[in-house]
């Protein structure tokens, strides 16, 4: 089971990193949720995999799982929760703010100078 | 008595609800109230100074349960100081932000900036590695509202790349600390200080790999070399006083370097022992010298004020870098001064933006200002401060740095690059300064718009504190030489926390 937890992490990092790196803003979202996503499973594996087992005081049982992970990744699970509504606001904001989804918010006057140029371009080299 | 101790972190929580909870339509109301809870606060955060100024550790035992199993807040010099620092840069911010109105440009801001004072006391409050994060992202959070407050095309951008590097910050926040965890079973930083003693050999690398991304957690925060790219950009972008108070955010940063990494890794951690050392000071020495051609390549005089932010900033990082209590003594010197006078220049070149019309700070040829003695004998001070020239504070602060780096063996290095970069500083200051209020034009297109005397008080009051800081210099630095001495004094400090009796420190 372990390798499993492992490589599902490692995917979860590796897509996340590489949609962090994309241009535009949702990919970046999402790229962060990916992150948040990884981070959780990999602190909740950090007290170590245990099947069965119960986390508080049961007179029944024999062993016990570490139960501050759990609480960790709930406050991990809320912070991430909180700032991922918060970025996609700000997503949306920047979007409407500057025209388009780039996440240096290359500004829409010099994307129309762009546009308008290339237009002319091709009218002189038809 | 010790339950005192936890007010500095509890009164801008109450202070953040009930401004939300007062009408918002109500500006005269919300500002005072505001205002005077930030006074109280600066009135608490001394008393508490006063309280831990012994030596003493105010631990404060949430729910009563014993240190490492329940959350530790703890009240040590060092924090202490921190939160005075905070507190009075607050006032001083807060106080330019009504008499400039910048608070009613948006919604809620007495709120977030309570909230902002709230994550900022606690993280300089806690013991634990996790709660540190939660306050970080109390903080940041607090942050994203402050530095998008207002709005506009360039502040939205530089709020973008500033949330979204510091979700990534988050996230490895994270997976250090369950690394961390998984390695030595505790969150306590105390407790967590003792594990590291006990780390097996063969676990030892992956302990120094977490700690190290820690660093670079921390390095986001305080913007060092490779991450400090976001702090140009939201810095010279947002309002002034918000810029003003995030003077003390990059100290978080650091902050939470002396406090984690120099008590997990201290010199009783055997082969873990300073690992972060060399880092910061390399880092730190490579930054100083990006932050000085910042200041000489800026365009605008916010940016030329942001990386001289950042060059600050190195400069106490190489502090800490130092290993020695008499350079993070110099340190501490450094951080009151960098701090409060980093905040006037942005508020500075707010006034100076405002008084130039369409211009703004552009180093561009404009109109004369209003009162261009007043103004520009108040710029000339902070740039003798800011640059580290005598006889203000800086340059105590950097002499006293160099003056603790006489025994390392990087000595040539570390002189030559602070010297050098402040040379760098004093040129690029000084073409500001003959451009804004010699080089103008004789025909002004309109007459400069009057300058805002109650919101330029709060200029005054930052920077009178250069002076008083030469003036009583001597009982300062016996003030920051005890938090030093303290602050290197892991055992005791692991000891408050964990509540051992004193003689278990001598025992091998």
């Amino acid at each position: 089971m372990e390798w499993l937890i492992a490589a599902m992490i490692a995917v979860m990092t590796s897509s996340g990193v590489f949609l962090v790196l994309r241009a535009r803003t949702f990919p970046v979202v999402l790229g962060l949720t990916l992150l948040a996503y990884a981070v959780n499973v990999f602190l909740f594996a950090m007290g170590r995999l245990q099947i069965g087992t119960p986390p508080v005081i049961d007179k029944s049982a024999l062993a016990y799982t570490d139960p501050l992970p759990q609480a960790l990744v709930l406050t991990a699970i809320v912070i991430a929760f909180g700032m991922t509504a918060f970025l996609i606001v700000l997503a949306l904001k920047s979007r409407s703010e500057l025209g388009n989804d780039h996440v240096d918010g290359v500004h829409k006057s010099v994307d129309e100078r762009e546009a308008s140029r290339q237009q002319a371009d091709m009218g002189e080299h038809p | 008595m010790s339950q005192f101790a936890s007010f500095p972190v509890l009164l801008p929580l109450f202070s953040g609800i009930l401004l939300l909870l007062l009408p918002q339509r109500s500006v005269a109301l919300q500002r005072a109230v505001s205002l005077l809870l930030t006074v109280i606060l600066l009135g608490m955060s001394v008393s508490a100074f006063q309280l831990v100024l012994n030596g003493d550790y105010h631990v404060i035992l949430l729910g009563d349960w014993s240190a490492p199993f329940g959350i530790v807040m703890v009240l040590d010099s060092l924090s202490a100081l921190m939160l005075v620092v905070t507190a009075t840069l607050a006032v001083a911010a807060l106080w330019y932000a009504i008499a400039s109105n910048t608070d009613q440009q948006g919604k809620y801001f007495h709120v977030l900036f309570q909230l902002q004072l709230f994550g900022l006391n606690g993280a300089f409050m806690t013991g634990d590695l996790f709660n540190l994060f939660v306050f970080f992202e109390v903080l940041l959070l607090a942050s994203y509202g402050l530095l998008l407050h207002g709005g506009g095309r360039l502040r939205t951008r530089a709020g973008l790349h500033y949330v979204v590097l510091n979700l990534i910050g988050s996230t490895l926040f994270l997976f250090a600390v369950g690394t961390l965890y998984g390695m030595l079973g505790t969150l306590n930083i105390a407790d967590m200080a003792i594990a590291v003693q006990a780390v097996d050999a063969e676990d030892r690398g992956i302990v120094s790999a977490a700690a190290l991304m820690l660093l670079l957690v921390f390095g986001i925060k305080a913007a060092i070399f490779p991450v400090y790219l976001w702090l140009p950009g939201a810095y010279t972008y947002t309002t002034a006083p918000v810029a003003a108070l995030f003077a003390i955010m990059t100290k978080v940063g650091l902050y939470a370097m002396i406090r984690v990494h120099g008590t997990l890794f201290s010199e009783d951690a055997g082969m873990l022992a300073f690992i972060h050392h060399d880092w910061l000071l390399a880092l730190g020495l490579l930054t100083l010298l990006l932050g000085a051609f910042g200041v000489l390549a800026a365009r605008i005089f916010r940016q030329q004020v942001a990386y001289l932010v950042l060059a600050s900033v190195a400069t106490l990082m190489v502090a800490i870098g130092l290993t020695n209590e008499t350079a993070l003594s110099a340190g501490l010197y450094y951080l009151i001064h960098s701090t409060l006078i980093g905040a006037a220049l942005f508020l500075l070149a707010d006034v100076i933006r405002l008084a130039r019309g369409h211009h703004a700070d552009t180093f561009t040829k404009a109109t004369p200002l209003a009162q261009p003695v007043l103004v520009g004998s108040v710029f000339m001070l902070l740039a003798v401060a800011v640059a580290g020239m005598p006889p203000l504070s800086g340059f105590f602060g950097k002499l006293m740095l160099l003056h603790a780096a006489l025994a390392h063996h990087w000595y040539t290095a570390i002189a030559t690059i602070i010297l050098t970069s402040g040379l760098i500083m004093i040129v690029a200051l000084v073409r500001t300064g003959s451009l804004f209020f010699y080089s103008v034009q004789s025909q002004p297109d309109k007459p400069a718009p009057a300058l805002n005397k109650p919101a330029f008080a709060a200029i005054i009051g930052l920077l009178l504190v250069s002076p008083a800081m030469v003036l009583l210099a001597q009982p300062l630095t016996t003030l920051t030489t005890t938090i030093a001495t303290q602050t290197g004094n892991h055992q005791a400090y692991i000891n408050a926390v964990m509540r051992q009796p004193e003689k278990a420190a001598v025992m091998p």
